[in-house]
């Protein structure tokens, strides 16, 4: 058994960083390199991409960076972990093991994990007993089931363990939880048990650090912000694990950002529910058991932490249509910015009721005075307010009018309070909106799978 | 004596679906104890009125002396179908230590 292992943060979402994971396999030494590529919305939109192109579904950033960073990891033998395998992991698997043919690289195995996509399962599901309830709404799923437009159970780590002892030197899933991709390494390296609850949640905990990139490493902090050390050149995290389940948290040597007991801290907090009750597929996580200990130089270390066995339940998300929205604004310089753009918003309101169109919603932003804090927003004087944005958006069922909506808002530059600029390309068109149906799904019901894809030739492909 | 929460305290918030959650992290012992003692979910409600629509959650986490509270029906829907700007609540932690603490 290895006395410790390294597993770098590469990605903290998809359009994250382009550079973070090269620069995580080239600037110091690591073991493993894990990436998160999925948000909720994220899903319904490589659904989509599917729907029309059946080899597309998956993060298209990959093969380009492996191409990269491939030569690399095969040199010092990082393995890669990646859930960017979204709604075709299989796909993915195979344009990554492309790459690697035509880098001339023989030797390399690449492990897919499949069975989370249950948009065709439905039926099925729901004839075994489960009508996979909204968490929230307790609805069953049969009221959206026709405008379903992704559903994935989320895995946890134990997938991605088979996979790496497979063999595989790189792990693609579809919807795996953010914290299971850094789970893994340190169960398969360390022999844990599925029943070693205090270690794997230490080590869901190091995948919660982790889970957001650069903001565990000095990104997005909300402290003494300002000194920060050369954001510019942010090192992200990396968990350096122990067996007994402790980890310290630091960054390769050389870069920017910090890693220290605050920043660490506002991941902690960063997104959580009761935080005595992390609930993963792997474990139940203890939060306020966490002991953080500052090293100086960058590094946190992270131990005594305690969990409980996992639930008999996956989480469930599913994302359907529900409407239509569109948004655009128009900037209104001083004198009187924030009157007139308040008048702006009153016309367009009227000419939007003239019209009798069918609305859920209509909201109005002053951005430059309370988009971000609403009603605590502090009162401006107008005398000193050079410029507020109006941006105003709505939301409906009717397609048609959030269309003529879109129509309304260019005429206000020639009909409405002066002294208006800032509408560029043109009317704002409709988009869809995408809702969540968050669900519980019994374990038993559905199952992983873990599979190897062989180094072909593209052409050998069927 | 009158203390700004921003001079004891920092944090980050993000959203739960329709809910936002925002963790509150003082600087210290001290700080610890008085946003125990004054940052109360019935405060934080009033606080965020007009924003939070739902009822409000605390958590304790003496150990990284911060409080988590969860935000019911805050953020417009959630997701994409919030019309909001700040959609996912990012501002939110700091929309809370505005607040003035009397100790």
């Amino acid at each position: 058994m290895k006395e410790k292992i390294k597993i770098a943060s590469g990605q903290g979402f998809w359009g994250d960083l382009i550079d973070a994971p090269y620069d995580q396999v080239t600037k110091g030494e690591i073991d493993y390199l894990v990436m998160d590529y999925l948000a909720e919305v994220t899903m319904s939109i490589l659904q989509k991409q599917k729907n029309k192109n059946p080899k597309l579904g998956y993060a298209k950033d990959i093969p380009e960076l492996m191409k990269r960073i491939l030569p690399i990891c095969v040199k010092k033998g990082i393995k890669v972990i990646t859930n960017g395998g979204g709604v075709n992991p299989v796909a993915c698997a195979e344009a990554v093991a492309d790459v690697a043919v035509n880098l001339g690289i023989k030797d390399l195995k690449i492990a897919v994990v499949v069975g989370d996509d249950i948009k065709d399962d439905i039926a099925r599901i729901i004839n075994s007993g489960c009508e996979l309830n909204n968490m929230d709404t307790n609805e069953s799923i049969l009221t959206v089931k026709d405008r379903l437009l992704s559903a994935n159970v989320y895995f946890g780590a134990f997938p991605i363990v088979e996979g790496l002892k497979l063999g595989a030197d790189i792990v693609i899933t579809g919807r795996t939880t953010d914290t299971g991709l850094t789970l893994a390494p340190m169960i398969y390296e360390f022999g844990w048990e599925d029943s070693d609850y205090d270690k794997l949640s230490a080590g869901t905990i190091a995948g919660h650090i982790l889970e957001c990139g650069g903001q565990s490493s000095g990104g997005n902090f909300l402290g003494d912000w300002q000194n920060i050390p050369d954001l510019a050149e942010i090192g992200f995290p990396i968990a350096e694990a122990y067996p007994n389940g402790e980890v310290v948290i630091t960054k390769h040597p050389n870069t920017g950002g910090r890693v220290s007991f605050q920043t660490v801290a506002e991941q902690l907090v960063y997104e959580i529910g009761n935080p005595a009750e992390y609930i993963t597929p792997d474990c139940v996580a203890d939060f306020t058991s966490i002991k953080l200990e500052d090293l100086g130089n960058d590094r946190v270390r992270v131990y005594g932490i305690k969990g409980k066995e996992a639930t008999g339940f996956y989480k469930v998300s599913c994302s359907y249509q529900d409407g239509y929205s569109a948004s655009s604004s128009l900037t209104y310089s001083w004198p009187e910015a924030l009157t007139k753009a308040k008048a702006a918003d009153k016309i367009l309101r009227k000419r939007l009721q003239n019209l009798n169109l069918k609305f859920d919603e209509i909201r109005s932003e002053f951005v430059g005075y309370n988009s971000c804090h609403g009603p605590l927003s502090f009162q401006l004087e107008e005398e000193k307010i050079n410029e507020i944005m109006l941006r105003i958006a709505v939301r409906s069922h009717d397609l048609a009018s959030v269309e003529r909506f879109g129509k309304e808002i260019a005429p206000l530059i020639l009909t409405g309070p002066p002294s208006v600029t800032g509408f560029a390309g043109g009317r704002p068109k409709p988009s869809d909106v995408v809702a969540y149906w968050p669900a519980l799904l019994p374990k038993h019901l559905v199952k992983p799978e873990v599979k190897l894809i062989s180094l072909l030739q593209e052409s050998e492909r069927k | 004596m009158k203390i700004k929460l921003l001079d004891i305290a920092h944090g980050r918030s993000g959203d739960k679906g329709d809910a936002a959650n925002i963790g509150i992290i003082a600087y210290d012992d001290r700080g610890y104890e008085i946003i125990k003692k004054h940052l109360t979910a019935e405060r934080v409600k009033i606080h965020f009125e007009g924003i939070c629509l739902g009822s409000v959650e605390r958590y304790e986490l003496p150990n990284l002396r911060a409080l988590n509270f969860i935000l019911h029906n805050t953020l417009g829907g959630g997701g994409t179908v919030s019309l909001k700007l700040d959609a996912q609540g990012k501002t939110l932690a700091a929309a809370l230590l505005r607040m003035e603490i009397e100790i």
